[in-house]
Formats: C-alpha cells, sequence, structure tokens
C-alpha cells in the first residue's frame, strides 16, 4: 500500500476530528454542549484503549493467553467504587479548582509546591515509555501497511529520515493544536474531549470489524475458531493461564495496576474528572464504560489464534489486526484498522500529553518562571496566555521528543504491552498518596513525599533502567549481580524474590515500600496547619458541598464561594459586615448553600472591584459564576495588580505610622484641652452657685417684700433689705474678680499707676478691712515686722492690696473656726522684701502644690464639697507678683498649715529688677 | 437509599474481585469448552457481563 | 390651716443664713412649725429631735453634704415617713438622679419661686 495513500487517509481522519473539536467548541460557546452528555463522559473514558489494545493486546495474547484481560477487568471491576469514589474525586476537585493529579495530591497536602514537582515528575518519566509505544505503534501500522511481508528496516541512524521522527513530530503538532488551542480557566477541553468520544467509536468500530472479519471471514465463527485453535499446536496454550505461564501473583499485580492505572493515569484522571461537567454521569458511566471495555476485547482473542495459526515468526504479533486483513487482501479493511489504531494512539497522546503539559507547565515551569521573576510582568492577559501556551507547547514537544527517544533506543526491544506496564507501574507509585488523600486525614505531607519518592526510587531501579541495560545503554552488571554486586540489589529479583515477571516484581517492590513509608513517616510526622484544613476538606468533602453543588446553572453562584472568595480579597470581617449589610438591605437572609441570584453577584463584583481592580475583578467572578477554577496566568495578572496594591499598601503603612504619631500628639493635645475644659467647666460651675446663692435669696426676699410687706415689721423689711444689699455687694464682686482676671493677665502695669509702697502699711491697711472676717471666724491675726521702716517696695497700690487681701483670705477660708490664726511676717533677704503669710489650716498636698497657682484651679476644703471662692484668686495674685518683678511661692504641709511667701524687689532696686522683669 | 446503593455496589465489587481471582480462577483455567467457546474465555466475559448488568440494575434511575 | 399642735413640722437645712431666711418666713407664715440647720451634723442632730415632717436641704454644704445627709436619714427608723424636698442650685439631670437616689422625694432649683416653693410643701403635707 502506497505511503501517500495512508497520510492522505491520517490527514483526512485529524481534520475530521479537528472539524468535530471546532464544532463543539463553537456549540459550547453558544451554551449548549454536546460533551455534557453521560454517554460521551463513558466513551471519553475510554481513551484509556489505547494502541495497546488495539495492537498490543493482540500480540500480549499470543504469549500470555487471557491474561491481558486483566488490564480490562481491573477498571472493571472498580466501577462500582466510583459512585463513592470518582464522585468524591470531582467533588473534592471541583471545590479546590484542581486541573491535574499532581495538583490534588499537592493540594491536598498543604499546597506542596515539592509534591507537586515529584508528582510530575514521576508522571512525565512514568509515562513517556507509555508515549513511547503509541509512536511505535503508529509507525509499526505504517511499515506494515507499506511493507507487508518483508522484514521491517531497521530505522536510519539519520533523524529526518526515520519515519518515527516524521511520526513524532506529526503527532507533537498535532497535539499541540488540539490541547493548547485556546486557555481555558477550566482546563476543560470540550472540543477535545468530544474528538476523543468519537476516535472511541471508529476504534471500537474498526475493531469490532477486523473481528469480525476474521471471525466469520477465516473462519465460521467463535466455535470453529476456538476448536482449531484448541488443538493447534502454537495456540493450544493460550487457553489457559497456567499454560501461558501467568502465575495467580502476576495476575493479581496486574489486576492491582490497572484497577490503580484507571484512577490515576493522567489522562485519565484529566477526562474523569477534570473535562467531568457533571458528577450525574458517573452512574452511567459505570456500567457503559466496562461494557465498552468488553466489547473491544471480544476480538482480541480470537485475532490472536487466528494470526497465531496462519503466520509464522516473521509477522510480529502486535500487527496481526493489520496483517490478517492485508493477507487476505482486505486492505481497505487494513487501512480502517490502522485508522483504528491511529485512533487510539492520537487520542491517547493528545490526552496524556495535554494532561501531562499541564503538570510540567503549573508545577515546573512556571514557578520557576516566577521564582526568576520573568514571568507575569506582561501586564495584559493576552500576552500572559499566549506565554501559557507556548510553555504548554514546548512542554508537549519535550514530552513528545523523549518518547520519541525511548522509543528508538529501548522501546525496539520490547512488545507493547511490557512497556506500557513500566508506565502502569509507575502511575501506580501514586495510589498511596492518592488514596490516603480522600480516606486518610492523619497523611502528612512528609509521608507523602517520602512515600512517593522510595516508591519511584523503586520502580525506576526495577524497571526502565533494567530495560535501558537490556538495550545496551547502561552497562547490564548489575542487572545480573546486583548493584555494588550485592545479590540482594538484583532489580529482577529484589531481596531474593525471583521466579516473577519483572512487573510484577517491581510493582509488588514499589509499591509494598511506597505504602509502608507513606504510613510510618506520616505517622511520625506533624502535619502543618494548611495540611490539616486540606485534609479535612478532602476527606470529609461532603461536608463542605454536596454534589449537587456542582450543577449550578450558569449566571449564577454560590453563596458560599461568593463569601470564601470576597474573604480571600477583603478578610473575614469585612466580608461578613457586607454580607450583613446586604441582608438587612434587601430582607434576605443567606446561608452558604442558597444559590445567589444576579443581584448578589453584581453587589459582590462591586465590592470585589473596589479592592482589586474592575477587570480582574469580572475574571474573579467568571470563575466563580462558571463554576470554573482561575487559571494560572489570570493569577499572574490578578497577582500583578496585587502587587500593586502591596505596594500601595505598603505607603499606606509609611503614612499609617505617620499617622499614629500625629494621633498621638494629638491625643495628648486634647487631653491638655480637655484638663482645661475640665478646669473650665469646675470653674463655670462655681462662679454659677457663687452667683446663684445671692440670686436666690434676692429673688426671694424681694418677692416676700412685695408680696407680703403689709405682714412685715418694719425692722423686718429693714434686715430683708440689708440683706438684698449685701448679696447684691457679693454679686458685684464675683463680677469683678472674673473681669479682674481678664485685666490683669492682659493688661501690664501702666508707669503712671507706679509709685513708692509701704507694704506694712499696706499689710495693717488690709488687714483691719478685714477685721469684721476675722472677728466672724474667731481668728487671731497678728503682724511680726523684723524690719519696720524699711517695707518700701515700687508698685501699683491697688494691685498690692489685690495681693495681701487674696492671700489673708484665702487663709482665712481654710483656718478653722474659732481656734484659727494667721500671721503675717516681714523681711529682708537679698535686697528683697518678704512677706509671709501663715496659717494653721488644713495644709496643702505637696501634688496640688504646684497647681494651685494655675488658672480655675481651686481647692476644696478638705472636710466639705463646696468650693471655695472663684478658682481665681492665688492666680491673680501669681500674676500681679510677677509683674512686680516679684516671686510668689508656697510652703506647706499636710496638717500643718500653709505658708505663701512674696518676694518682692526692695525700693532701691526695684526700677532696675521692674524693667528686667518686663522684658 | 442511597445508602443502601452504595452498600450493594460495594457487595458488588467484592463479590467480583472474588470471582475473578483464584482460587476460583483455577477451577475455570483449564481446557474445556462451554456453550462453544473456551471456559476460561467464558467464564472471564461472563462475570465482566454479569458485572455491568449488575451496576445498570443498581445504578438505574428508580421510578417514582 | 394648721394649729400649733398640731402643726407639720419642716426642718431647714442650708449654709447660706440669708437663704434661710427667706425660707423661715414662706413657711411660717404657712404655720409650719419650723427649725433650721446651717450644716450636715447639725442638721441630722436636729432632726433625730425634732422628727419633722419635711426635711428642706441643701446640696453643697461644708461638711457633710446633702445626699450624704439624706441617705443618713433614710436610716433613721423614727424618720420613717419624713419627705426629703432637695433645694439645690445643682441643677444638672445627673445631680437630680443622684438626690432621688440618695433618698429624696423632691427636687428643686435654686433660685426658686415662692409660691411655687410653698405650694411644693403644701401639697406634700396634704398628699403625702
Amino acid at each position: 500500500m502506497a505511503l501517500s495513500l495512508i497520510v492522505l487517509c491520517s490527514l483526512a481522519y485529524v481534520m475530521l476530528l479537528f472539524y468535530i473539536a471546532w464544532r463543539v467548541d463553537f456549540s459550547a460557546v453558544k451554551g449548549k454542549s454536546p460533551v455534557n452528555n453521560a454517554y460521551v463522559y463513558a466513551l471519553s473514558l475510554a481513551v484509556y484503549c489505547t494502541a495497546w489494545t488495539f495492537f498490543g493486546s493482540v500480540g500480549r495474547a499470543t504469549t500470555g493467553g487471557l491474561s491481558f484481560l486483566g488490564v480490562y477487568l481491573g477498571p472493571s471491576l472498580l466501577a462500582p467504587l466510583w459512585f463513592v469514589l470518582l464522585r468524591k474525586m470531582i467533588l473534592i476537585s471541583k471545590n479546590q479548582r484542581i486541573t491535574s493529579i499532581a495538583d490534588f495530591i499537592s493540594s491536598r497536602y498543604g499546597k506542596s509546591a515539592t509534591l507537586g514537582v515529584i508528582v510530575t515528575v514521576i508522571a512525565v518519566l512514568g509515562i513517556v515509555p507509555y508515549i513511547s509505544i503509541q509512536l511505535k505503534a503508529v509507525m509499526f501500522g505504517i511499515n506494515t501497511l507499506t511493507h507487508f511481508g518483508q522484514a521491517a528496516p531497521a530505522p536510519p541512524a539519520e533523524l529526518w529520515l526515520d519515519g518515527g521522527f516524521w511520526v513524532t513530530v506529526a503527532m507533537a503538532m498535532f497535539t499541540a493544536f488540539f490541547g493548547t488551542r485556546k486557555l481555558d480557566p477550566n482546563e476543560r477541553h470540550e472540543g477535545l474531549v468530544a474528538a476523543v468520544a468519537f476516535e472511541s467509536m471508529v476504534k471500537l468500530g474498526a475493531f469490532l470489524a477486523v473481528g469480525l472479519y476474521v471471525t466469520f471471514g477465516f473462519y465460521n465463527g467463535f466455535d470453529d475458531l476456538f476448536t482449531k485453535a484448541q488443538v493447534h499446536e502454537a495456540t493450544h496454550k493460550m487457553f489457559s493461564l497456567q499454560d501461558s505461564g501467568i502465575t495467580p501473583f502476576s495476575w493479581n499485580m496486574l489486576m492491582i495496576l490497572s484497577l490503580f492505572a484507571i484512577m490515576l493515569l493522567p489522562r485519565q484522571f484529566h477526562i474523569a474528572v477534570v473535562e467531568n461537567t457533571s458528577p450525574r454521569h458517573i452512574a452511567r458511566a459505570m456500567w457503559v464504560f466496562p461494557l465498552y471495555l468488553l466489547l473491544i476485547n471480544i476480538f482480541v482473542f480470537p485475532v490472536a489464534l487466528a494470526g497465531k495459526m496462519n503466520f509464522d515468526a516473521n509477522i510480529h504479533p502486535d500487527t496481526y489486526l493489520l496483517s490478517l486483513p492485508l493477507a487476505s487482501g482486505a486492505n481497505w479493511l487494513a487501512l480502517l484498522a490502522f485508522i483504528g489504531g491511529f485512533s487510539a494512539a492520537t487520542s491517547m497522546i493528545v490526552v496524556e500529553a495535554t494532561a501531562l503539559s499541564i503538570m510540567f507547565s503549573n508545577h515546573i515551569v512556571v514557578p520557576l518562571l516566577i521564582k526568576t521573576r520573568s514571568f507575569g510582568q506582561g501586564k495584559d492577559l493576552v500576552s500572559g496566555a499566549h506565554r501559557l501556551l507556548d510553555i504548554r507547547r514546548v512542554s508537549i514537544l519535550f514530552i513528545l521528543f523523549m518518547a520519541y527517544l525511548y522509543q528508538r533506543s529501548v522501546g525496539s526491544t520490547y512488545d507493547l504491552v511490557s512497556v506500557g506496564l513500566i508506565s502502569f507501574t509507575a502511575a501506580a507509585q501514586l495510589a498511596p498518596a492518592f488514596i490516603g488523600a480522600m480516606y486518610w486525614k492523619r497523611a502528612t505531607h512528609q509521608g507523602a513525599v517520602a512515600g512517593l519518592a522510595t516508591g519511584f526510587l523503586v520502580w525506576a531501579y526495577c524497571l526502565p533502567i533494567p530495560s535501558m541495560a537490556q538495550a545496551g545503554i547502561v552497562s547490564r552488571d548489575f542487572i545480573d549481580h546486583g548493584l555494588w554486586g550485592i545479590s540482594a540489589l538484583k532489580p529482577y529479583a529484589l531481596f531474593g524474590f525471583s521466579g516473577v515477571d519483572p512487573v510484577s516484581h517491581a510493582a509488588f517492590w514499589s509499591l509494598l515500600i511506597n505504602t509502608w513509608v507513606y504510613a510510618i513517616v506520616s505517622i511520625n510526622t506533624k502535619p502543618s496547619t494548611l495540611n490539616l484544613t486540606q485534609a479535612d476538606l478532602f476527606v470529609n468533602i461532603h461536608k463542605y458541598i454536596s454534589w449537587q453543588d456542582t450543577d449550578i446553572l450558569k449566571r449564577e453562584a454560590k453563596i458560599g464561594d461568593l463569601k470564601n472568595m470576597l474573604d480571600r480579597f477583603l478578610g473575614e470581617t469585612r466580608t461578613l459586615t457586607l454580607f450583613r449589610e446586604y441582608e438587612s438591605n434587601n430582607g434576605v437572609s443567606l446561608t452558604n448553600h442558597q444559590v445567589a441570584q444576579a443581584d448578589l453577584v453584581n453587589f459582590v463584583e462591586t465590592q470585589l472591584s473596589g479592592a482589586i481592580g474592575a477587570a480582574s475583578a469580572r475574571l474573579v467572578m467568571d470563575s466563580i459564576v462558571k463554576e470554573e477554577p482561575i487559571t494560572l496566568d489570570e493569577v499572574m495578572r490578578i497577582l500583578e495588580q496585587t502587587r500593586e496594591a502591596v505596594e500601595y499598601s505598603r505607603v499606606m503603612v509609611e503614612k499609617n505610622t505617620e499617622l499614629k504619631t500625629l494621633t498621638l500628639q494629638l491625643t495628648a493635645a486634647n487631653e491638655q484641652l480637655k484638663n482645661l475644659d475640665r478646669l473650665k467647666a469646675d470653674f463655670i460651675t462655681t462662679v454659677t452657685h457663687e452667683l446663684r446663692t445671692p440670686v436666690t435669696s434676692i429673688r426671694s426676699l424681694t418677692k416676700i417684700l412685695l408680696d407680703y410687706r403689709s405682714e412685715l415689721s418694719e425692722e423686718k423689711i429693714q434686715e430683708y433689705l440689708q440683706i438684698l444689699v449685701g448679696e447684691s455687694d457679693r454679686i458685684s464682686r464675683l463680677i469683678n474678680q472674673v473681669l479682674d482676671l481678664e485685666k490683669i493677665q492682659s493688661e501690664s502695669i501702666a508707669p503712671e499707676a507706679l509709685q513708692s509702697v509701704d507694704m506694712e502699711a499696706l499689710v495693717s491697711r488690709t488687714a483691719t478691712g478685714m477685721e469684721q472676717l476675722f472677728r466672724e471666724k474667731e481668728v487671731a491675726f497678728s503682724v511680726q515686722n523684723d524690719v519696720p521702716g524699711a517695707c518700701e517696695v515700687q508698685g501699683d497700690y491697688d494691685r498690692l492690696v489685690q495681693v495681701v487681701s487674696n492671700l489673708l483670705s484665702n487663709a482665712l477660708k481654710f483656718v478653722p473656726q474659732g481656734e484659727g490664726w494667721v500671721k503675717a511676717r516681714l523681711f529682708h533677704q537679698n535686697g528683697f522684701l518678704h512677706l509671709q503669710i501663715l496659717d494653721n489650716g488644713p495644709g496643702i498636698p505637696p501634688e496640688k502644690q504646684a497647681m494651685i497657682f494655675e488658672k480655675f484651679t481651686q481647692l476644696s476644703r478638705r472636710d466639705t464639697g463646696k468650693p471655695q471662692g472663684s478658682g481665681l484668686g492665688l492666680f491673680i495674685t501669681k500674676t500681679i507678683v510677677e509683674q512686680h518683678g516679684g516671686l510668689l511661692r508656697v510652703e506647706s504641709k499636710i496638717g500643718e498649715g500653709a505658708m505663701f511667701e512674696v518676694r518682692l524687689p526692695l525700693n532701691r532696686f526695684a526700677k532696675s529688677t521692674f524693667a528686667a522683669a518686663k522684658n | 437509599m442511597s445508602d443502601r446503593r452504595e452498600a450493594n455496589l460495594l457487595l458488588l465489587f467484592i463479590t467480583v474481585l472474588i470471582l475473578l481471582n483464584y482460587p476460583l480462577l483455577s477451577l475455570v483455567d483449564r481446557q474445556d469448552h462451554w456453550f462453544g467457546f473456551p471456559a476460561l474465555y467464558f467464564y472471564l466475559f461472563f462475570v465482566w457481563l454479569g458485572l455491568i448488568v449488575a451496576v445498570a440494575l443498581v445504578v438505574r434511575k428508580r421510578k417514582k | 390651716m394648721h394649729t400649733s399642735d398640731s402643726a407639720a413640722k419642716v426642718l431647714i437645712v442650708d449654709d447660706e443664713p440669708n437663704i434661710v431666711v427667706a425660707l423661715e418666713f414662706l413657711l411660717q407664715r404657712e404655720a409650719y412649725q419650723v427649725q433650721k440647720a446651717y450644716n450636715g451634723v447639725q442638721a441630722l442632730e436636729l432632726a433625730a429631735a425634732f422628727l419633722p415632717d419635711i426635711i428642706v436641704l441643701d446640696v453643697m454644704m461644708p461638711g457633710m453634704d446633702g445626699f450624704e445627709v439624706a441617705r443618713r436619714v433614710r436610716q433613721m427608723e423614727a424618720l420613717e415617713m419624713t419627705k426629703i424636698v432637695f433645694l439645690t442650685a445643682k441643677g444638672t439631670q445627673r445631680d437630680k438622679e443622684a438626690g432621688y437616689s440618695s433618698g429624696g422625694e423632691y427636687y428643686l432649683i435654686k433660685p426658686f419661686d415662692n409660691e411655687v416653693f410653698v405650694n411644693t410643701i403644701n401639697e406634700i403635707m396634704a398628699y403625702g
């Protein structure tokens, strides 16, 4: 058959796939996704059936009999548990916005970057052999079609002459086109899924066609074929597992490996979980998918038997599906079979490489780029998205090229299934950490890292490295004698466990050690807080969401999601406040599981816009509203803005510090003001009381005089009138004192008022004026003058009178009734005239002594709540004394009375001192 | 209702696990003919089909 | 209105003698039996002996303030039926509350109106 025809058919087929994907994407945009369907879901899961199934199973059946079925019975066996298991995987993934199995495992163990890298490395390295067999199968197919009956040509040394190279390039381009046409926030590729589902139908149809042709064309049905084969020497053994050399141990390991593979292969996780449109589809897929597996396997055994009976060793058993039609001249059927196999290979490569490239770019490349700060600098989303797509494309190329190299160097010496099983064993290494993620809350990050690492190392040591040795890439000494000559370390007979096939052997040891290390490290390490919260989220996902929650209509969102998202950006307190506000404004009650209507969505978006900008808010809201996780580049963009926000808030913090200092100063100033205010208020209270008391008497007595004058004796009238005069005077005095304060404070002494004042005479005269008061209180007053006739000072006479009278009345106020005394003493010291006024009052507490000269300060008499005087006397006194270039001070001890001392410059120095004081 | 369904599915898993394993498998692992098919081939596909039908029965939507 | 032997007794307590003069006149004119005190201690002593029906009580006084006087009066069993009328320049709501909680029944503010004062005292005597 001509190569050009094959290429043309393949190209036409690929175009058809593109068309399907394009149509589906187009209708998905319009909101009617044909992918949102249980049968499509089940068919897309059949991406499990690859070229391995298509060609390899037949080959495997010729040596291992029906053991090839283990690979399909495992997944079928697991299907009943999907109802619980797969649903849980999907719920967690939707809830956590998980985009790959690496993401799943790293999320569970505290969003660990290390684990993301480890899982990605295991997946990429582990799956490379698997991809390589797809490339090999396609090449095999082409070679078989073009060179049927001839020995396959050895691959040429030059790369560009090797058909496999061009197959790889074509596959890489095809995959890049399919998997990275657009960046979906959800990692959901509806067109891809549709194409894969279509391919599943093609490969099933092709296989069934060839199967029927062989069974009913070459033979007269099953009975005829089986009867002949059972007696045929070459095929007799294939009917029994035991005769084919399959031990129960191998059978079990194969079942276990395939059982894990259906969950853990990156492409299966991608299709089953990430691309899942609704958990409702699980129920139907649970029986449709096993049914598909069953159908595609019905004719594997008959074809293998027929090939074995009809061909000699020159025809590779892996090519029977093509060789049988070719041998009978049914070229078109062979071409159909090839297209079926091509389908199987392409769907596997596209989905696997897409899934791997997501992991590779998200967990390895982008973190690296972020660390080196070369990513996310671009401001606009478009360039970021393109950047990410480019990374994906390069990842795909890289992965496929590795697969090609593997195929070229190692893969050629093995049959398809043997190589594929290496990958299965690698994927199975994820099982302990993965299952533990969902069901073992105690599992820790350290346990997962340790288990995965050891499992991976054991796997590498027991399978791919020896296979490279077999191919002559590394020395095979360690295979025969063990590493460093230790026979317990033989990779095919670890710890002396021999007599089983390498895959079962490797699977046994790697899984055992992996699980054991995972368990023991988990038990003996302490999980981080994030690890703990994530563990609860994974293990008890049903506490957080119910599966109905994942089926939300578009343009609606769960209130819980909105809350969570607002929490992230605005903080919990603010979010709670906002929601309460909304509740009270709209008269509704919001619980976490209710669906938010459009106005709440808008409300939240508005709030969010304030925090992160409208564009980002829109983006974030879309991701919530459409139930789609935010992709990396979108996160980049938000981060970009967040960085600005962080910068902004740093400035704000600085400002805030300044503000705090200012606030402190303000508080201090305010405190002073408040003190002043309180003093003023006290002053006013005092003045008010002092005014009210005389007003009360005046008012009452005046009214009595008006109303009852006729009833009063002349004496009484006289007495009352006298009181009225006295009380009026009292009011005048108070008013004068307040006015004095104003005047004394604002005015200095006028020069013309200055005169020579004899203080001795002044004290005597003032005391005489107060004689009545002293007598009323039975207070003894005496003057002691040490310097008679030498008491002249320069000053304002009236004001100095006020000084003395204030001090005397102050003393009089505090001395006890009956046994009180007040003394005045005059003497000279250092050119100053000292006037001391002493009393035997209660004394002034030391802490108050500085205060008493302040304005509005007044001391209460200890035994009364009633303030004495206006609180201005001493302030006025002090002001006057200082205006005379003098000093006023107090000496007192509690219980021992008080001594006020006025120092005034003596007359001869008066002028100069006064002048100095004035300045 | 859902609990019963899950329990049934778990039981189904265990049952098929036993049916597809040794020692039961060794009983049919022999050169024999059943209904025109090789014994093991027939047995494996029969159990498989049985599993599929059983799952379909358990998960099918019940009429209200 | 009141005969001398059954005349209602009023105790005036104020440290301002001129106010006491006015109050005394107004009450005696209504035929009340009046006693005067110029500070808290004096007031308590007099109250115990005089057993007034009404105490007219100033608040801001030297020594013991009016609130304290009221509290102590309220502890005296013999003065159980005695009504306390505060008559004070302290007129804020807080002062009033302090007055009521210390045991006073009425609270009048200085400067007062003669008629209002006399009517209040009369009403207390008529209706309790």
